[in-house]
């Protein structure tokens, strides 16, 4: 009881808290230019208006940024003006599959097939007359002498959401651009592209796969001896994940799904890590992209319940030794728990990459909302010695994170196949 | 998110997961000092009942997102 009185305290006080802090907010948006902060909510709901609307004033709006960078993208961008071009593949209605490189758009100052490429992303020209490699109107340069092409405006639906009207101009006429389908959003066309994220994960499966075909070699050929090298460096987590995870959590079955949790939690902690590079090779945001994880999930999803044995059944559709109204109370709440298992496994994922992410790059963007975009040189260089010692805090962080994740994934996985093929009760198992 | 009030559903479910995991840590950790030779167990269990806590409250925060 007094433990509760106190936690309701806790609560109460982060409750002041967070008032107090709102009404300062408040307070200076309201001082310093109220139509700024009234644009800067509906860009930031939007995501990716860069350069926000027409009538958006000199203030730095980090949210397009940070948005496009934990997105994917058509193109691989490695420094200033080099990104590496990566194949698209698209499938229209009516008009099958097409197969392109990124690089015929040259930065997205051309359109090719009746597609663009909006800051890396490609997206289809809605009614485009040629499907020709044409070059496109500018709309406006901005200050440090970039073109824009795509025009971004945010438009109220039916629904009262935000979304946003992309459009281009080509030979005075203006047309709008529909992103590619994903679930729910019946678009015309669907992106079966090589982006960025599928590009990262293809790096991640080579590199496991010298990882792994080395150390099987060094096994092959060294038997009854003493790992060295990269194999000696890799046994450890590999008998950590075997004696910890797999084991104890699935049971005596466990050599069958061995792979599996050790495929799922190397390749998850491969692309987290490579997540964590700032350059090149890295950046991919593979475990913060919702498809990715969906598919981890489904994969458990489908392990855990074709796996299932009778016991696994009887505890979900009739519950042993308990009464019988409990029985059937159960069965909505055992059949919601089928799903929202692998559910909680993917947005865990998901959120967890995702949040990082955006951290990082919101302490990064500290560096130009001090420096008013480049207008405030001492700004800029205070933000960034905060960002830099925020940003390695939160790489270490983040590092943690990546591992846990990995782990976290794989140990539940395991822990739900164990209990969907475990011979006895509960009570018995341990 | 449209409004504010999603955020503040989003807010509400850190400050519960906050509770939760906070209190795991914790009784973890008092688990640790009472039985030193159990810390392997302990940290396996005290990483899976907060992993639980958290997807209870990510997924509040997703359904925040897209509120």
């Amino acid at each position: 009881m007094k433990g509760l009185a106190r936690q309701l305290l806790i609560l109460l006080l982060s409750f002041a808290t967070t008032v107090v802090l709102a009404q300062q907010e408040g307070d200076t948006s309201g001082h310093d230019q109220d139509p700024a902060g009234h644009v800067e909510t509906a860009d930031h709901q939007a995501g990716e208006a860069e350069a926000g609307t027409p009538h958006a004033p000199e203030k730095y709006n980090p949210s397009p940024a940070v948005m496009n960078h934990i997105g994917d993208a058509n193109e691989f961008h490695i420094w200033g003006p080099i990104a590496l071009p990566l194949p698209c593949i698209t499938y229209e209605d009516g008009q099958g599959l097409s197969f392109f490189s990124s690089s015929v758009f040259h930065h997205g100052t051309m359109a090719h097939n009746g597609f663009v490429l909006d800051h890396g992303v490609l997206r289809k020209v809605v009614g485009f007359p040629t499907r020709d490699a044409v070059e496109l109107e500018s709309l406006h340069t901005d200050d440090d002498g970039h073109a824009h092409y795509v025009h971004t405006e945010e438009v109220k639906t039916e629904s009262g959401k935000v979304a946003e009207h992309k459009t281009i101009q080509y030979q005075g006429q203006t047309y709008t651009l529909e992103s590619s389908s994903k679930i729910f959003s019946g678009t015309s066309w669907i992106d079966f592209s090589i982006t960025k994220n599928v590009f990262t994960m293809f790096m991640a499966t080579i590199l496991l796969f010298f990882i792994f075909f080395g150390m099987k070699r060094f096994y092959a050929n060294n038997e009854g001896k003493a790992p060295r090298g990269l194999t000696n460096f890799m046994e450890p987590f590999f008998e950590f994940m075997r004696d910890e995870v797999v084991k104890p959590s699935i049971g005596p079955k466990w050599e069958r799904y061995m792979g599996l949790i050790m495929s799922l939690f190397f390749f998850i902690l491969v692309c987290n890590l490579m997540g964590l590079i700032p350059f090149f090779p890295g950046s991919g945001n593979v475990m913060g992209n919702i498809s990715v994880t969906i598919v981890l999930a489904l994969i458990t999803f489908f392990v855990v319940n074709f796996s299932g044995n009778k016991h696994y059944w009887q505890h979900i559709f009739w519950m042993p030794n308990v009464p019988v109204p409990i029985k059937i109370l159960f069965i909505p709440i055992e059949l919601a728990g089928l799903f929202i298992k692998p559910f909680t496994l993917l947005i865990r994922l998901f959120a967890n990459i995702t949040a990082g992410h955006t951290i990082i790059l919101s302490l990064v963007s500290l560096i130009f909302i001090f420096g008013e975009v480049g207008q405030n040189v001492g700004g800029a260089s205070v933000g960034a010695v905060v960002a830099f010692i925020f940003v390695a805090f939160m790489n270490l962080l983040e590092l943690l994170v990546a591992v846990l994740q990995a782990f976290i994934f794989a140990l539940l996985s395991a822990l739900y196949i164990g209990a969907a093929i475990e011979d006895h009760h509960h009570e018995e198992a341990h | 998110m449209t409004g504010t009030l999603a955020a503040v559903g989003a807010g509400l479910a850190v400050i519960g997961a906050g509770i939760g995991i906070g209190q795991i840590g914790g009784k973890a950790m008092e688990a640790i000092a009472r039985q030193p030779e159990a810390v392997g167990d302990i940290r396996t269990n005290m990483l899976i009942a907060a992993a639980l806590v958290e997807g209870a409250a990510l997924a509040t925060i997703v359904l925040a997102f897209f509120a």
